[in-house]
């Protein structure tokens, strides 16, 4: 039997009587790291809380029961709950910084469990405990530390500091909510290493939630991909990554931009179905390229597939045969002589007295994608922000076509303010939820052709058209589209200016990976029709590789390197580049045959790399600590 | 390429998906009690006032009986000091109350928006200034701010309609200011400054229809206000003066007959609550709905 037996969880919104998530079964052994995958909405962050017997407001386990040994946890009482709650299974939450009550001093909060469960008498032994999991999770264990307040700590010490809470009365089962999800790469790599020595080294049972299957490549013995809040696949990591046999997960994988190879994003068609709207049968079936009239008559079953998992679909034994596509792509060849359509000369720029900006100098030559990446705090939103004159403290030169622009964007020519397109990067905030989205993509039309409303209405369709939106979205609010489609929105916005340059800013971050691929593939298409040159902000390198044709890298306010993609990613000359590079999850690894691999040093703390695949591999030796961005001031 | 064929399937519209945020608040509250009954009671006393004198059985300024002599088939309200007819003076008395309220109403928040979006909006030291302004108006209580113009200038109606709404602009200023300071930094009105868009284009585009929603519920509650205090002027004798009949007024004419004829001045005094009741449930039941508490407990 396993450490933990889930049997057929089903939970369901109070309100409505949908259903969230349906008939889940599933077991963690002990020292098993179970990844939980699927988009938003799909219920897995439901199955996480599940785990520790609760559920979000609104909702209730209609029926099913949760085991952790002994004890069960649904049904169970009050009582038996809080008693198991962190002594026997602990959550650490997506995003630590609303986690952490912000007027406690973080000693306080780390004990605060020990106390509860009257764990420690002595104010001694709990001391003793405190620093004996600080130590695990590498964090001082210093008083004036412990003084703290969560503010005064960075985003990876917030998380480290959840863990410790979590980790502090020895729980036999970790519940780990995408708990690297708003990090860097390198302290993300930094704070799975710590995860995997405290999972390893204490033999715990973890279910990892995540969507990032490039993450999931590197951690997890086992996968179970969720789909509509029904298992889509469930099995050994190495087996659903070689040989994935539910279309989903084909599409899923296709769907996620490699640092390792450079593939076109293979977009699933469609969007998930809300609860509410779930279609009877497989609720894959309507974006399913393989679905057949049978698919929505029945929910299929799991059944075992010859790679060894278990896949819900019809159509299990012919689709394995089925290579996933998503091929590689070569990398454009330079064409020599363009023209640079925007340049940046000794660029600088404040906020108040900070300065963030150190002579940036870069351009961007006509027709080609640039991306510029960097850390959270690297400059890279302000710089795109000083392009269009959002940042009103900035000195040098900014040249649109060899013009000079202005500092303030009210001072920006005309034709500037036209062929300048900035994109924001979440579409919840970018479009005004009052107005409809015919509205919002006709005011740039009236305003820069001087149409009446009604002869803006036909390029509005026209615009829609080429998002690939439905024309009747024009009469929608943003509030009914979803985040995908909002963003597709406000691309049309910015295309019915007719522009040269668009300026995107971490345009996918938002969304979800199969939502991230159609939009990339969207701007793709758009770059090849109408010859826009594209600056891409972005934090991610994997996606970097698959859609950018040269890269500027910043960090703190300055430019650390420039080149072509492939060069620049296979063969970086700056250390800080290369650390951004290795700390980069690489899903190929997990994908490609073994033989095909480049041979890794095993790693004698998981002792579980024989066959490269299954547990925390992301050991200390791929790490090249980077001090000042970790364990740096508050 | 894929994306090419990418046809997004939407959620089925709802049937009130094109109609503008605000309007679907409005038809949705009417599901609320609250509203149901505020409604009917301030429309009813709307009707009351617009017309009433078409139904009144005398002239508002024709003797018909003893002053002060209860009700009685010619007078069913009885008599008031001079022996007018009482319910002919109430179905008479209504306009200026009701007329001045939705005008003072409408004067003072419209006042009170204008000057919130430019201090929201002015990022500079014209927003210290108009909020100084304000906080000064604010700090007068309304009925000392109204009477003193008012007994300088004199009862003129116009004056009391100006008076009365420049007394609530500062409340509706502050909530639209606040509402707008947060607007302002919404990467969709960074948008629309970058495309170069005017700013009174701005205000009416992009911020309007997002306090739309708060404004209604202001709205509700300055009428109510309103009402009290333009009653109020009239009992005074601020307002419109005698013969004239008045609500307001007529409590004042009437109040040493309390005790022969009770309805010369109840019947008024019912007026003038029954139209506060109904205004304030609207308001009521409009906050309920935005607020996310709907009738049958529901969060919507």
């Amino acid at each position: 039997m396993s450490l933990v037996e889930v049997d057929n969880l089903t939970v369901r919104l109070s309100s409505s009587g949908n259903d969230i998530v349906s008939s889940v079964t599933f077991g963690i052994e002990r020292g098993e790291t179970l990844a939980l995958v699927g988009e938003s909405g799909s219920g897995k962050t439901t199955i996480a809380v599940a785990l520790l017997g609760d559920t979000r407001r609104g909702a209730e386990i209609a029926s099913g029961t949760v085991r952790i040994g002994e004890t069960a946890l649904v049904p169970g009482t009050p009582r038996e709950l809080r008693d198991a709650r962190g002594r026997l299974v602990a959550y650490v939450p997506q995003d630590p910084a609303a986690a952490l009550n912000p007027s406690l001093r973080i000693g306080k909060q780390i004990e605060e469990s020990l106390v509860a469960h009257r764990l420690c008498d002595s104010a001694e032994e709990r001391e003793q405990r405190v620093g004996a999991v600080l130590e695990e999770v590498k964090l001082p264990g210093d008083r004036a530390f412990l003084a703290r307040f969560p503010h005064q700590l960075s985003g990876g010490q917030q998380q480290r500091v959840c863990i410790a809470i979590a980790a502090i009365c020895e729980p036999k089962v970790l519940v780990l909510d995408e708990p690297t999800t708003g990090l860097d790469v390198s302290t993300q790599a930094h704070i799975l290493q710590t995860l995997g020595e405290l999972v390893t080294g204490r033999g715990l049972a973890v279910l990892y939630v995540t969507h990032d299957l490039a993450v999931v490549a590197n951690i997890a013995q086992r996968i179970m991909v969720l789909y509509s809040g029904r298992v889509a696949e469930y099995g050994r990591a190495a087996s659903v990554f070689r040989a994935p046999a539910h279309p989903y997960t084909r599409g899923l994988l296709g769907a996620v931009p490699d640092i390792a190879r450079r593939h076109v994003l293979e977009v699933i068609p469609g969007r998930a179905p809300p609860p509410n709207q779930r279609p009877a049968g497989c609720a894959f079936a309507p974006r399913c390229p393989l679905a057949l009239p049978i698919c929505s008559e029945g929910v299929p079953e799991l059944v075992a597939v010859p790679s060894g998992q278990r896949a819900a679909c019809v159509r299990v034994a012919e689709s394995t045969d089925a290579r996933r596509s998503g091929q590689s792509v070569p990398e454009q060849p330079v064409a020599e002589g363009r023209t640079s359509v925007l340049e940046v000369s000794d660029l600088a720029a404040w906020y108040g007295p900070a300065q963030i900006l150190h002579n940036i100098s870069f351009e961007l030559l006509e027709g080609e994608c640039l991306a510029l990446v960097g850390e959270s705090g690297s400059g890279k939103t302000t710089l795109a922000r000083s392009i269009v004159g959002l940042v009103p403290a900035r000195t040098g030169e900014v040249r649109l076509a060899g013009q000079s622009l202005p500092v303030s964007t009210r001072a920006y020519p005309e034709r500037a303010k036209r062929t300048l397109q900035y994109i924001f990067q979440s579409p919840y905030n970018s479009l005004n939820p009052r107005r409809s989205v015919g509205a919002t993509i006709g005011t740039p039309i009236q305003h820069f052709f001087g149409l009446s409303r009604r002869d803006a209405e036909a390029r509005v369709r026209e615009a829609l058209d080429r998002v690939s939106l439905p024309v009747r979205v024009a009469g929608l609010y943003p509030d009914q589209l979803s985040g995908g489609e909002r963003q597709r929105v406000a691309i049309a916005r910015a295309l019915v200016c007719e522009p040269e340059i668009l300026l995107c800013d971490e345009i996918t971050s938002a969304l979800d990976v199969s939502v991230q691929a159609a939009i990339v593939e969207l701007l793709a298409d758009l770059r090849a029709t109408d010859g826009l040159s594209i600056l891409f902000v972005t934090h991610n390198m994997g996606l970097v590789r698959s859609i950018a044709d040269r890269v500027i890298v910043m960090s703190d306010g300055r430019l650390v390197e420039t080149g072509r993609t492939a060069a620049l990613l296979d063969a970086p000359s700056q250390a800080y580049t290369r650390s951004l590079v290795e700390h980069t999850p690489k899903l190929s690894t997990a994908t490609q045959p073994a033989d095909t691999r480049i041979p890794r040093r095993p790693s004698p703390a998981s002792g579980q790399s024989e066959e490269g695949l299954g547990g925390w591999r992301l050991d200390a030796n791929e790490m090249t600590p980077t001090p000042s961005r970790q364990m740096g001031a508050p | 390429m894929e994306a090419g064929v990418f046809t997004p399937e939407l959620a089925p519209s709802t049937e009130v998906a094109s109609r503008p945020v605000w309007m679907q608040l409005l038809l949705r509250s009417l599901h609320q009690r609250h509203m149901q009954i505020g409604l009917t009671l301030t429309l009813l006393m709307v009707a009351v006032a617009l017309f009433g004198p078409l139904f009144a059985p005398h002239s508002a300024t024709s003797f018909v009986g003893i002053p002060f002599s209860g009700p009685s088939a010619k007078a069913p309200l009885g008599t008031d000091y001079l022996g007018d007819d009482v319910l002919s003076r109430v179905l008479n008395g209504g306009r200026t109350v009701v007329g001045l309220s939705f005008a003072a109403t409408a004067f003072g928040v419209l006042l009170g928006v204008v000057v919130g979006l430019i201090a929201g909006y002015s990022r500079s030291f014209v927003d210290d200034a108009l909020m100084g302004l304000s906080d000064v108006v604010l700090s007068f209580p309304q009925i000392v701010l109204v009477l003193v113009f008012v007994s300088i200038l004199g009862p003129k109606l116009w004056l009391i309609v100006v008076v009365v709404g420049l007394s609530h602009s500062p409340r509706v200023a502050r909530l639209t200011r606040s509402v707008t300071l947060e607007l302002s930094k919404r990467e969709f009105v960074e948008w629309a400054e970058l495309l170069g868009i005017r700013r009174r284009r701005i205000f009416v585009q992009e911020i309007l229809p997002n306090l739309v929603t708060p404004l209604l519920v202001e709205t509700g509650l300055r009428l109510t206000w309103s009402i009290g205090l333009i009653a109020a002027l009239s009992f005074l004798g601020f307002g419109i003066q005698a013969p004239h009949a008045d609500w307001g007024l007529m409590i004042n004419e009437n109040r040493s007959g309390l005790t022969q004829n009770v309805w010369a001045v109840m019947a008024p005094i019912l007026c003038i609550a029954m139209f506060t009741v109904g205004t304030n449930l609207m308001t009521e039941g409009l906050t309920r709905t935005v607020t996310g508490i709907d009738a049958t407990g529901d969060v919507i």
